[in-house]
């Protein structure tokens, strides 16, 4: 298992315990948190499953491939350094991660 | 020998049924068998072709991201191209691998991406709602010939570029290319007849002196330019969204029309909440699935849900099956708007996911959004005729009666 946190823009954190290998926009989605919408499925299609990674976690991923930075210059919310795209996120076994939810996906 | 092999199950202890997934009878309505295929196992073996077919949501999205196992570039149909002369020169997309695959796709993956549909989505929202404006006092319409044909061969072909003048060639080189992915039936036969006529119009339509500068296709030639792709590539990326651009959209409009009427509760929902229009479109594609179906070719042999898959197999994902799976959905057959049905397969998954899935999306939502905000009620007022095809879950008529507020 590992642990996702999600902190929302007014603050409201909701902690989430998944099996490894699930992506952060599908946890996130099969336990209904809005401010998620992964509209295309894990695609990389959409850029509406945009999170700001914690500095602390980032290094845990490995850097986005082509079609995620190509994704990520279509989020609706301003890019970060710490922007990645939730359904290219898979966790590990024992991983502990925390990510910031953007204004708006859409 | 070994053709004859090749259409025979690795062995008996193997799930197999005895299904013509294009037939008439199957393709007017395919969900009684897709639930046989999926109560049979996660992957049955069809006698009627020799193929394998998967119709679970898990194995059907498993398959699919499998594409070093499964691959695209012997045909996404029933034909493979390692022993078949494929009917037309093969997509540089839809049937490549990478890294052909990924060049094309990285091309066109930018041109229609969220950022590009920003760029249209004025232009498709004031189209959408001058036809509907005149579809609501018009009254009574074919929702197919008159709303679901007509809209996306204005807004599409005008953001490719394209001539205004015999735009409705696409409708039957669409046709003929998605009955392609099956077999030489009768369907295939007479989309073939309808198609002949205008194949010289629509190859013609690639070139790049026929294209609006700075619109979808001329953006391919200018990626030709920088060299990116090919001067001989860019003609058949053109033809990529001809092909695919125009007949899916239809359908999955006139699939989520069909929906609506059908269900009078869900289409009050979007009246009394027009900003559904968008996950409406959603879930109808889920429960109509525009794209049936896809092919994949097995690599080399490899062990897929327990099963000795051989190199050369073909396997049917039954993305429209996955769509409406128990396992995956609760209460699959209902078709509720408010669903939020991440994870369908209806624009297939993994690397070969339809790459223009923003341009239907924005489509589906702005019809739908401007029909919500004008019509309190639409209504059958006929028989919907559906046109069968060996892919597509496509519509002839929809006799409809659009009720204004």
């Amino acid at each position: 298992m590992a642990t996702i946190k999600y902190i929302d823009q007014a603050g409201g954190e909701t902690v989430l315990a998944v099996p490894a290998g699930t992506s952060v926009m599908q946890a996130a989605i099969n336990n209904g948190l809005p401010g998620i919408v992964g509209e295309c499925g894990g695609s990389a299609m959409c850029a509406t499953c945009h999170v700001y990674v914690d500095e602390h976690d980032i290094h845990k991923f490995e850097p986005p491939g082509a079609p995620e930075r190509e994704m990520l210059e279509c989020t609706s919310a301003p890019l970060r350094e710490t922007s990645r795209l939730g359904c290219q996120l898979a966790v590990r076994e024992g991983d502990m991660i925390t990510v910031r939810l953007p204004e708006s996906q859409q | 020998m070994q053709t004859i092999q090749k259409h025979e199950a690795p062995d008996s202890s193997v799930p197999s049924l005895d299904i013509d997934p294009f037939s008439d009878d199957f393709l007017t309505n395919p969900y009684p068998y897709h639930e046989r295929m999926r109560d049979a196992g996660e992957l049955v073996w069809l006698e009627s072709y020799g193929i394998w077919a998967s119709a679970r949501h898990e194995a059907v999205r498993a398959g699919l991201n499998d594409w070093q196992n499964f691959i695209s570039s012997a045909g996404v149909g029933l034909a493979n191209f390692r022993t078949e002369k494929p009917f037309r020169p093969p997509s540089l997309i839809l049937e490549a691998d990478p890294p052909q695959h990924t060049r094309s796709r990285t091309v066109l993956a930018r041109i229609l991406s969220p950022r590009a549909m920003q760029q249209v989505r004025e232009d498709f929202q004031k189209e959408a709602e001058l036809l509907v404006d005149r579809l609501v006092q018009q009254g009574d319409i074919d929702a197919v010939k008159e709303l679901g044909e007509v809209y996306p061969l204005k807004v599409f072909p005008d953001a490719v570029g394209l001539t205004e003048k015999g735009r409705e060639n696409l409708l039957l080189y669409g046709n003929m290319v998605f009955n392609a992915f099956g077999p030489r039936n009768h369907i295939f036969q007479e989309a073939v007849e309808r198609y002949e006529p205008v194949r010289e119009w629509v190859m013609n339509q690639c070139r790049r002196e026929e294209l609006r500068p700075g619109g979808f296709g001329d953006q391919i030639y200018q990626a030709a330019d920088a060299g990116e792709i090919s001067y001989d590539e860019a003609p058949m990326l053109v033809r990529s969204f001809l092909s695919a651009g125009v007949d899916t959209t239809v359908n999955g409009i006139g699939n989520a029309l069909f929906s609506l009427a059908g269900h009078p509760d869900q289409y009050a929902k979007l009246v009394a909440r027009p900003e559904l229009a968008r996950p409406a479109f959603e879930e109808g594609l889920r429960y109509e699935s525009a794209v049936q179906t896809f092919f994949r070719t097995v690599n080399r042999s490899v062990e897929f849900c327990g099963l000795p898959l051989r190199e050369n197999d073909k396997v049917l994902f039954f993305l429209a099956a996955a769509n409406r799976d128990p396992r995956q959905w609760p209460n699959p057959d209902v078709f509720d708007i408010e669903r939020k049905p991440v994870g369908h397969m209806a624009f297939g998954s993994g690397i070969h996911g339809c790459v223009g899935q923003a341009v239907a999306r924005l489509e589906g939502e702005l019809i739908l959004t401007a029909l919500a905000k004008r019509a309190k009620r639409i209504e059958f007022t006929g028989e919907p005729v559906r046109r069968l095809n060996n892919t597509l879950r496509a519509f002839d008529s929809l006799p409809m009666r659009l009720i204004p507020h």
